[in-house]
C-alpha cells in the first residue's frame, strides 16, 4: 500500500495546518494510549507518573511526535531516513512492532478530537497509509 | 460474562442517547469505504463508489449506515449478554454476507475516529476507553458463530 504522490501532498497539507499543535498532540496521543491500552504501560514502568498531564508523557509525546513530523519531509524513503530510529527501536528499546498501530490508531482519534473539520476521509486515508509506511519503516530493522 | 464499571454503563448509555444516527452512521460506513476501499467489496450494487467525494454522497451508503448504527443499539439495550443478543446477527455475518470479521474492527476504528470528531474534548482517554471495550465485546460477539 504504497504512498502516491497525492497521499504525500494530503499528508504534507495538513501537516502544515497541525504543526503548530504536534507536541500536544503528541501528549494527547501518548496518554490516551496509556489510558486506552495499559498493556502499553509496560515500557514506562521507569516513570513515575503515567497520566495524560505528567511531565513525562508531555516530553515523550513531544519527542515522538517531533520525530513523526521529522518524517513527513522523508517520506520518499522512509526506510532510509528512519534507518537510525529503526536501530533503537529493535536493538534497544525492543518494543513489540504490535504496538505501532496502537499508537497510530490513538494519533488519528486525536487528530480527530482536535480537528474534525480537516480531519475528512481523505486526509485520514493518506494519513493511515503514512503512518502505516513509517511504523514499517521502523520495524525494518528487527529482524 | 463481561464486567462493565459504572462509568462504562453510563458512558455507553450517554454517547448513544445523544447520537445522530443518521450523520454517524453514514460517516461511519463512508469513512470505512474510503479509508479501507477493499470493504467496497461487500457493497457492489450501491452504485457510484469511484472516489471519496462520490462515497460521502451515496445515498445507499447513508441509508446502510443508519441501518448499521441502530444494530448497536442491541448491545446497548442487553450489555449484561451481547453474546446472546447478537447470535443471530453473527451467522447472518457469516453465513449470508460472508463478511471477514477482520472488517468488524475497520468499521469499529472509523466509529471511533467519527465519534471523538463529533465528542471532540468530552471524548476522553477514559470515554474512549469505556467505547473501545464496548466495540471489542460487539465484534467479539459479532464473530462467534463463524465456522
Amino acid at each position: 500500500m504504497s504512498l502516491t504522490a497525492k497521499d504525500k501532498a494530503v499528508v504534507k497539507a495538513f501537516w502544515g495546518k497541525i504543526s503548530s499543535k504536534a507536541d500536544a498532540i503528541g501528549q494527547e496521543a501518548l496518554g490516551r494510549m496509556l489510558t486506552v491500552y495499559p498493556q502499553t504501560k509496560i515500557y514506562f514502568a521507569h516513570w513515575p507518573d503515567q497520566s495524560l498531564g505528567s511531565a513525562q508523557v508531555k516530553k515523550h509525546g513531544e519527542t515522538v511526535m517531533g520525530a513523526i513530523t521529522d518524517a513527513v519531509g522523508k517520506m520518499d524513503d522512509l526506510i532510509g531516513g528512519l534507518s537510525s530510529l529503526s536501530d533503537l527501536h529493535a536493538t534497544k528499546l525492543r518494543i513489540d512492532p504490535g504496538n505501532f498501530y496502537i499508537l497510530t490508531h490513538n494519533i488519528l482519534v486525536t487528530l480527530a478530537v482536535n480537528f474534525p473539520a480537516d480531519f475528512t476521509a481523505e486526509v485520514h486515508v493518506a494519513v493511515d497509509k503514512f503512518l502505516a509506511a513509517l511504523s514499517a519503516a521502523l520495524a525494518d530493522k528487527y529482524r | 460474562m463481561v464486567e462493565w464499571t459504572e462509568f462504562e454503563r453510563t458512558t455507553i448509555q450517554d454517547i448513544f442517547s445523544k447520537m445522530n444516527y443518521d450523520v454517524v452512521g453514514q460517516q461511519s460506513l463512508a469513512r470505512c469505504l474510503v479509508v479501507y476501499p477493499w470493504t467496497q467489496r461487500y457493497f457492489g450494487n450501491f452504485g457510484n463508489l469511484y472516489n471519496a467525494a462520490a462515497i460521502m454522497g451515496n445515498p445507499m451508503v447513508a441509508a446502510h449506515g443508519r441501518v448499521v448504527l441502530h444494530g448497536l443499539d442491541k448491545a446497548v439495550k442487553n450489555m449484561d449478554n451481547i453474546k446472546a443478543a447478537y447470535a443471530e446477527l453473527s451467522v447472518l455475518h457469516s453465513e449470508k454476507l460472508h463478511v471477514d470479521p477482520d472488517n468488524f474492527r475497520l468499521l469499529g476504528d472509523c466509529l471511533t475516529v467519527v465519534v471523538a470528531a463529533q465528542l471532540g474534548a468530552a471524548f476522553t482517554p477514559e470515554v474512549q476507553a469505556a467505547f473501545q471495550k464496548f466495540l471489542a465485546v460487539v465484534i467479539s460477539s459479532l464473530q462467534r458463530q463463524y465456522h
